[in-house]
């Protein structure tokens, strides 16, 4: 469904769209009683009791006082429906906030001050420095003469670095005053909850006019709970509004997920009611006849002789009444208390407080702590979940000479710094790709300083490495890069930056020399997205040499290259990246087709290695849960000699001869049906054995095993204590949590980055490190926690306490009242066994 | 992608406070229960421990088993099953008839004392398969009624005993309209023997539920009568058989206290009850006894408890030995992580 936005329009899209009165309430409160009443009654076990607190109101069957059963009913009613009131009661308040927070808008061509609720789709919005989104916005003007502002995304994503925005190239040059009168039509999907996508069209009206659509990416637009930061003003139009934002509509109630003793619960109640229905035929039966032959003999008694005509029934509901009390009433809320109390156990654990930065563990999720007494299997993450996430530059090969592999610091290498005075080209060219081939943004602090804002740590390491070899990028000027080498200032134009996905692997930029207009394209990605890029006629033995050496060593490494293009071939291709960029369908995927295009005929520059060193306590950690019997598997998108050195050097499989590690690879189906066969007969072999068997999988060999040889995976999978799955994929992630599921073992899955939330939210705990790659997998996450090595703690103590005290407690529950029940059942039996005794029957 | 924010996150749609700053600030607060570092005491149990634990259970319970046996022993208890006893065996083909209709249903029983028996000899009577906890019969009553001269008409629970040639009916309900009305009297030889029916209910009841003003009306008047008659002449409060009656069993085997013999009887002393057999059991299969009993510190004569702490007692001593007995010859070692279930199979599942 696509939405038409008329700029500006102030009566046609009044209608159409919904303000930006945001509400998150589930209730108004007129509605809060019985919508409250519905929902609670839409739990079986609720509408049970609710049958036989009825059914108590009759007093010609009641055996007891109604109280006994209307009493707890209506506490647990009142409990549960006063935390919904008071959840919503907050939410209410926050909404109102925001809601009546003012901004500036144009109303008939004049600027007002209006309440945010007000805002329609369509109005132009003015924001100053530090000013929260209202809505979500497509990005008109801005203070800055190029048309950039740049935004914090933390609320939506958790990044804390700062984005660059740009306004559409139509609108650039407009004039201040001119902003407000704008109009035109933007042509966009209807709301969705992408917050990476925003595939859209702006046309301006005269005098405005402008032949071309003018395509919009997420680059042009200002998400809501955005903040303006470093730019004095930025003006927009709000395409979505209210609860259709991106952000309200990523909002929206997870799944509940249940835990295996709720599954168990559940069980035992369905059990336990089928058990009472028979015990109550039973008896009903035998009063009837008891009735009917006794009965009526009792002369002290003075039965009736005829009766009404559901005389059969009545003592068959009476017995149903005394045994209601086999199903415990207060087994929920009584396991819903004490949970909430788990989770505020994990909240309030001192021992799980990042000392570094003074984050406490939490507990988003306050249903599940008693599953991670359960966990089976652990699926882990490497970057930033086993390892710091702190990357050094550490060594480089330039050109087919290694640097810093004496020292293990390029930085302090004699060689390469008399390299770098003496200005070799090759070394320059080397560092400028470090420098500029990326999406930093650096900023100059008070005390004249430079500090980066980079999205990925890796760019981080490589600029902040050229800059301690004298080539400092210090300016961005929107396009204009500045960057400064031996005191002469270098200018560069970017003219396309070709982005980084998982899928290419690699990122480019397309800059033009500002001396002397020639045009650059600068690349740097993995090894084996680059490599095969290579002119054909060089040699890229001595690269390939010197990534197999670096992540022999465990670093990560990249591949740099550059390309001269000639000014035609630039325009050519820019016109179709132009087109794909304006596609509104699979946008992405055509982005980098054409992108591939470009990327070919690549001069390899060198290798870099980068140290990210593992997080304190990570192999004590790996060991000791192991120990305890449960699995790791470690998923990863980086290559297989690093994730092999990375699991050896954390406990996570052992050296030879006690460990060993079978590799299942092969490009094709043939060659992975073979390997995995081949794995599988020793796994099988060597189950008896003790000795430690791990297999590890490239991502591509995964695709194909999961999808020809499934079944034959999933054995492996069970007889196998740890894996290591490298190259992989989010989506593949999460399939791999997906079957271990399905396997029936309960899984945790920990992670770190944005590629980890999709097996976050797959596995039955999730939990997220709150590390540098933002808080985005800490909050898709039940649990958030500052170092891995806290999760030792999270499952050994809190989840075994949990998982013991929650057992306890519903058997307990269970136990009491059965206990109760049957005090009735056998003083019936007794009862009635005398009677059947002495009647003979 | 973010998909799904957490619910946590849910609430920071457009509050000021983004949620980043705020995680910093809740630093939890330190104590003892916060970090579950209370003080707590969980034995583990070790042989030497169990054992000792069985033996102590053992040690205490035998004696006292043994004790409360000895004093159910103690008690002196005559029965004396008569229902059928005291019909006439020509009549005995169609005993409801013969209750029912008989005038005169004196009846005579020789008991034989067996030892000697200290006062107070309790004179009970007891009822097999009589259900006075029947709900139809345990719900027909009015405690205002019995209680108080004024609420003589709150008889709307009593049903169907609540009126009688339209008027009320005090005390009212089934309970009250079955009372049971055999008589006992005892002699030895040739000299009557006092039964003492004062004090033969509770004192709370006599003093708060029946009240001392309420009065027997049209009490037995109905058309079916039912059991005993009561003197309308006397408050409620000492009729205390009615009280006595009106404590209703919980089982269908029960003894009421018909009253308390105030000498000593010597072993072999022949005791002549002369009774009347008024009351009707017959139609429902009812048992009718006549019970003597004196009483020990325990109570009266019932070997349950004694032979519920032997039985106890003995078990744990079996425990004890047994346990001894494995640790002795096939000791374990304690904690040993072997006997875990993922290491009891190499392998893993």
């Amino acid at each position: 469904m696509k939405r038409y936005v008329y700029i500006n329009d102030d009566e046609s899209s009044h209608d159409l769209y919904c303000d930006n009165r945001i509400s998150n309430r589930k209730y108004t409160l007129l509605n809060f009683l019985p919508k409250n009443l519905w929902e609670q009654f839409s739990r079986l076990m609720n509408q049970y009791f609710l049958l036989i607190a009825c059914l108590q109101l009759w007093p010609l069957i009641t055996p007891v006082n109604p109280a006994s059963t209307w009493g707890p009913l209506i506490f647990i009613f009142f409990v549960s429906a006063t935390k919904e009131a008071w959840d919503d009661y907050n939410r209410y308040i926050s909404d109102k906030k925001a809601n009546e927070k003012e901004v500036w808008v144009v109303r008939q061509g004049i600027r007002k001050l209006v309440r945010a609720q007000n805002i329609q789709v369509g109005n132009i919005l003015w924001i100053q420095e530090n000013d929260e989104l209202p809505c979500d916005l497509v990005l008109l003007g801005t203070s800055d003469p190029q048309g950039v502002c740049y935004i914090e995304t933390a609320a939506l994503d958790g990044e804390t670095d700062l984005k660059t925005r740009i306004i559409p190239p139509v609108c650039m040059g407009i004039d201040y005053e001119l902003l407000h009168k704008i109009k035109g039509v933007i042509e966009c999907p209807g709301p969705d909850r992408d917050i990476r996508r925003f595939d859209a069209n702006l046309r301006l009206f005269p005098p405005f006019l402008d032949n071309d659509l003018c395509p919009l990416t997420i680059k042009n637009t200002i998400l809501q709970s955005c903040y303006l930061r470093n730019t004095e003003w930025a003006c927009g139009v709000a395409v979505y509004t209210g609860n259709e934002t991106k952000l309200g509509m990523c909002r929206g109630i997870p799944k509940p997920k249940l835990t295996a003793v709720d599954a168990v619960i559940d069980k035992l109640t369905g059990a336990i009611f089928v058990f009472q229905i028979v015990v109550v035929i039973v008896l009903g039966i035998a009063g009837n006849v008891w009735k009917d032959t006794e009965a009526r003999r009792q002369w002290y008694v003075h039965y009736p002789m005829e009766g009404p005509w559901f005389e059969l029934l009545v003592i068959p509901l009476r017995f149903e009444l005394l045994c209601s009390i086999m199903i415990p009433i207060s087994i929920k809320v009584s396991l819903d208390l004490v949970k909430s109390l788990y989770a505020k156990f994990i909240d309030w654990d001192y021992k799980m407080i990042d000392q570094e930065t003074g984050t406490p563990s939490h507990a988003a999720n306050t249903a599940i702590s008693e599953d991670l007494g359960q966990v089976e299997y652990i699926l882990t993450d490497k970057t930033g979940t086993l390892t710091e996430n702190k990357m050094i530059f550490r060594r480089c090969c330039i050109n087919g000479i290694f640097y810093g592999s004496e020292s293990g610091d390029a930085l302090k290498d004699v060689e390469l710094v008399d390299a770098v005075s003496s200005g070799s080209a090759d070394v320059v060219r080397f560092l400028t790709v470090m420098a500029i081939c990326n999406t930093v943004i650096p900023m100059k602090s008070k005390t004249g300083d430079i500090l980066y804002k980079a999205q990925s740590q890796d760019e981080d390491a490589l600029v902040r490495a050229a800059a301690q070899l004298h080539l400092v990028f210090f300016n961005k000027n929107a396009n204009i890069l500045e960057i400064t080498f031996h005191a002469s200032t270098i200018q560069y134009e970017v003219l396309e930056t070709l982005e980084f996905t998982s899928d290419r692997k690699k990122m480019s930029v397309i800059v033009k020399d500002c001396q002397n207009g020639r045009i650059h394209l600068f690349s740097k990605g993995a090894d084996e997205a680059i490599l095969p890029d290579a002119y054909s006629g060089q040699k890229t033995r001595v690269f390939v040499e010197a990534v197999e050496q670096y992540t022999q060593l465990g670093l990560r490494t990249l591949c740099l290259a550059c390309r001269e293009l000639n000014e035609d071939e630039y325009r050519e291709w820019s016109f179709l990246f132009k087109e794909a960029s304006s596609n509104l369908v699979d946008r992405e995927w055509r982005i980098a087709e054409v992108c591939q295009m470009l990327e070919h005929d690549l001069e390899i520059l060198g290798v870099t290695a980068i140290e990210d060193r593992l997080q304190d306590g990570v192999p004590e950690t790996i060991e000791t849960l192991r120990k305890a019997g449960i699995n790791f598997w470690m998923l990863t998108g980086d290559k297989q000699n690093t994730a092999i050195q990375i699991a050896l050097s954390c406990n996570f499989i052992s050296p030879d001869p006690k460990g060993q590690l079978l590799s299942i690879d092969g490009k094709t189906e043939a060659e992975v049906h073979r390997s995995l066969e081949r794995v599988l007969l020793t796994m099988r072999i060597t189950t008896t054995e003790p000795k430690d068997v791990a297999f590890v999988i490239d991502g591509w060999a995964l695709e194909i095993a999961l999808k020809y040889y499934r079944n034959a995976f999933t054995e492996l999978a069970i007889l196998t204590r740890t894996a290591i799955c490298c190259r992989v994929t989010p989506s593949q992630k999460a399939q791999l949590v997906e079957l271990l599921k399905s396997c029936e073992y309960r899984t945790l899955a920990i992670g770190d980055g944005g590629n980890d939330v999709r097996m976050i939210q797959q596995a039955d705990i999730g939990v997220g490190i709150s590390g540098r790659e933002g808080l985005q997998a800490a909050r898709a996450a039940d649990y958030s926690i500052g170092k891995f090595r806290f999760l030792k703690r999270l499952i050994l103590v809190h989840g075994r306490y949990s998982y013991n005290r929650t057992a306890f407690l519903s058997q307990y529950s269970f136990y009491k009242s059965l206990l109760l029940c049957f005090i009735q059942i056998l003083c019936l039996w007794n009862q009635s066994f005398q009677f059947f005794q002495l009647d003979g029957l | 992608m973010s998909t799904n924010t957490a619910s946590s996150s849910s609430g920071a749609a457009g509050s000021a406070d983004a949620s980043a700053p705020r995680r910093n600030s809740k630093r939890p607060k330190y104590s003892k229960f916060t970090q579950q570092e209370l003080p707590a005491c969980k034995p583990i149990l070790t042989p030497k421990w169990v054992i000792s634990a069985f033996l102590l259970v053992s040690v205490v319970f035998i004696p006292i088993g043994v004790a409360s046996l000895f004093a159910s022993r103690d008690v002196v208890e005559i029965v004396d099953r008569y229902e059928t006893e005291c019909i006439p065996p020509d009549k005995r083909s169609d005993k409801v008839k013969y209750i029912q209709t008989t005038e005169n249903t004196t009846c005579s029983r020789t008991l034989t004392v067996p030892k000697r028996m200290k006062h107070p000899i309790f004179v009970y009577y007891q009822l097999d398969n009589f259900y006075q906890n029947h709900r139809r019969y345990v719900k027909s009553r009015s405690d205002a009624q019995l209680k108080k001269n004024s609420s003589a008409d709150d008889v709307s629970s009593c049903k169907p005993e609540d009126m009688a040639n339209g008027k009320s009916i005090v005390p009212c309900g089934l309970i009250a309209w079955s009372l049971f009305n055999d008589t006992y009297s005892f002699s030895r030889n040739n000299q009557q023997l006092n039964v003492n029916k004062k004090d033969i209910s509770w004192k709370s009841d006599r003093e708060n539920k029946f009240g001392k003003d309420v009065y027997p009306t049209n009490f037995q008047n109905g058309t079916l009568k039912g059991g005993a008659s009561l003197n309308p002449l006397i408050p409620l409060s000492e009729q205390e058989d009615l009280i006595v009656w009106m404590r209703t069993a919980a089982l269908p085997t029960f003894r009421k206290l018909y009253g308390k013999i105030e000498v000593d009887l010597q072993a072999n002393d022949i005791i002549q009850v002369i009774l009347e057999n008024n009351y009707n059991t017959y139609s429902f299969n009812g048992k009718k006894k006549l019970v003597l009993s004196t009483t020990s510190w325990l109570g009266g004569k019932n070997d349950f408890l004694g032979i519920a702490y032997l039985t106890v007692g003995g078990l744990c001593f079996v425990l004890a030995l047994t346990f001894t007995v494995v640790y002795l010859v096939k000791p374990r070692r304690l904690g040993d992580p072997s006997y875990l279930s993922w290491n009891r199979n190499p392998g893993g599942r």
